[in-house]
């Protein structure tokens, strides 16, 4: 029973508000949303943050679910991924964890980085360009979702690929919003 | 014309289309599962009504929160707009809320359409 106490100090020590693991649709989403924000809601935190956490957390969440729909398709296993949301003093941190594809590490590298690249100006332009030549079939993927973050957070885009086996890497994103 | 009466939910928006009482409301949050598939019926509506349409047609956006892909197609919905004569664009925005202040200008750029902008 050790770990209990274990994976309790994790999260004071590291601040962490919510963590969810397991799969991941559009009702958990809701539900992660949900707690979030009542737990911002009980701490009385301002409402320019909470909107900016909101709106981060729902790209990260639905990023997952929809990466995870088309991985589950090819997976013999379901896959899993892992959600959090840390409060330091003076910043929300906002960090996901998903199995992807090796094939698609280049390019999910090659986006963020470009994302990483441009200042505020830069990234309303991308956003601009991105959302007039995406076609409707398209469902929200494009990248917009990271422009979207990057643009709320005022932040790089932390990121990382940890190699699993010959076939998949575990992505991980790290998105802070610092209060003003 | 058929009036579209869509009670919001925690991830749809309330969304109100009525010819005959000159009401065209999108309001509340909006991040459904699927944006393309939820907003297909009001783009079917707006292509009926731009053939014959008010003469004058106020078409209110008072969004708390969208996501991307809803994004998408609101600005579809807003190219639409693009045909129908006589029609303004009134982009409701939270005092504080800087960032939807700035999407409906952005929006604003990216169609040729009049907006008009007030907070609540």
């Amino acid at each position: 029973m050790k770990y209990i106490y274990e994976l309790h100090k994790t999260m004071l020590a590291r601040n962490l508000i919510l963590v969810y693991e397991g799969e991941f649709t559009q009702e958990i989403t809701k539900s992660v949303l949900a707690m979030a924000e009542r737990n911002m809601d009980s701490m009385g935190e301002e409402s320019g943050i909470k909107r900016k956490v909101f709106n981060v957390m729902v790209e990260c969440l639905q990023n997952i679910v929809k990466h995870s729909e088309d991985l589950n398709k090819q997976m013999v296993q379901k896959s899993t991924a892992i959600f959090m949301i840390g409060k330091q003093d003076n910043a929300y941190i906002i960090t996901s964890g998903n199995p992807i594809k090796n094939e698609d590490v280049e390019h999910l590298k090659g986006k963020l980085d470009q994302i990483n690249g441009l200042d505020k100006e830069g990234l309303k332009q991308l956003y601009k360009d991105i959302i007039k030549s995406t076609s409707l079939s398209e469902k929200g993927g494009a990248g917009l979702g990271f422009v979207d973050m990057a643009r709320k957070s005022g932040s790089p885009l932390e990121y990382d690929f940890e190699k699993l086996d010959d076939q998949y890497s575990f992505f991980s994103l790290r998105t802070k919003i610092a209060k003003e | 014309m058929q009036i579209i009466n869509l009670e919001g939910t925690e991830d749809t928006p309330k969304i109100i289309l009525d010819k005959s009482n000159g009401i065209f409301e999108i309001s509340g949050r909006s991040l459904p599962e699927d944006s393309a598939e939820f907003y297909q019926p009001v783009l079917d509506w707006l292509d009926d009504y731009k053939s014959s349409p008010n003469p004058s047609t106020e078409f209110v956006f008072k969004l708390e929160y969208f996501n991307t892909a809803s994004s998408k197609l609101i600005l579809d919905l807003l190219s639409q707009l693009e045909e129908v004569g006589g029609v303004t664009v009134h982009w409701y925005y939270h005092e504080d809320d800087e960032d939807m202040q700035e999407a409906g200008e952005e929006f604003s750029e990216l169609v040729e359409v009049p907006f008009e902008f007030s907070t609540y």
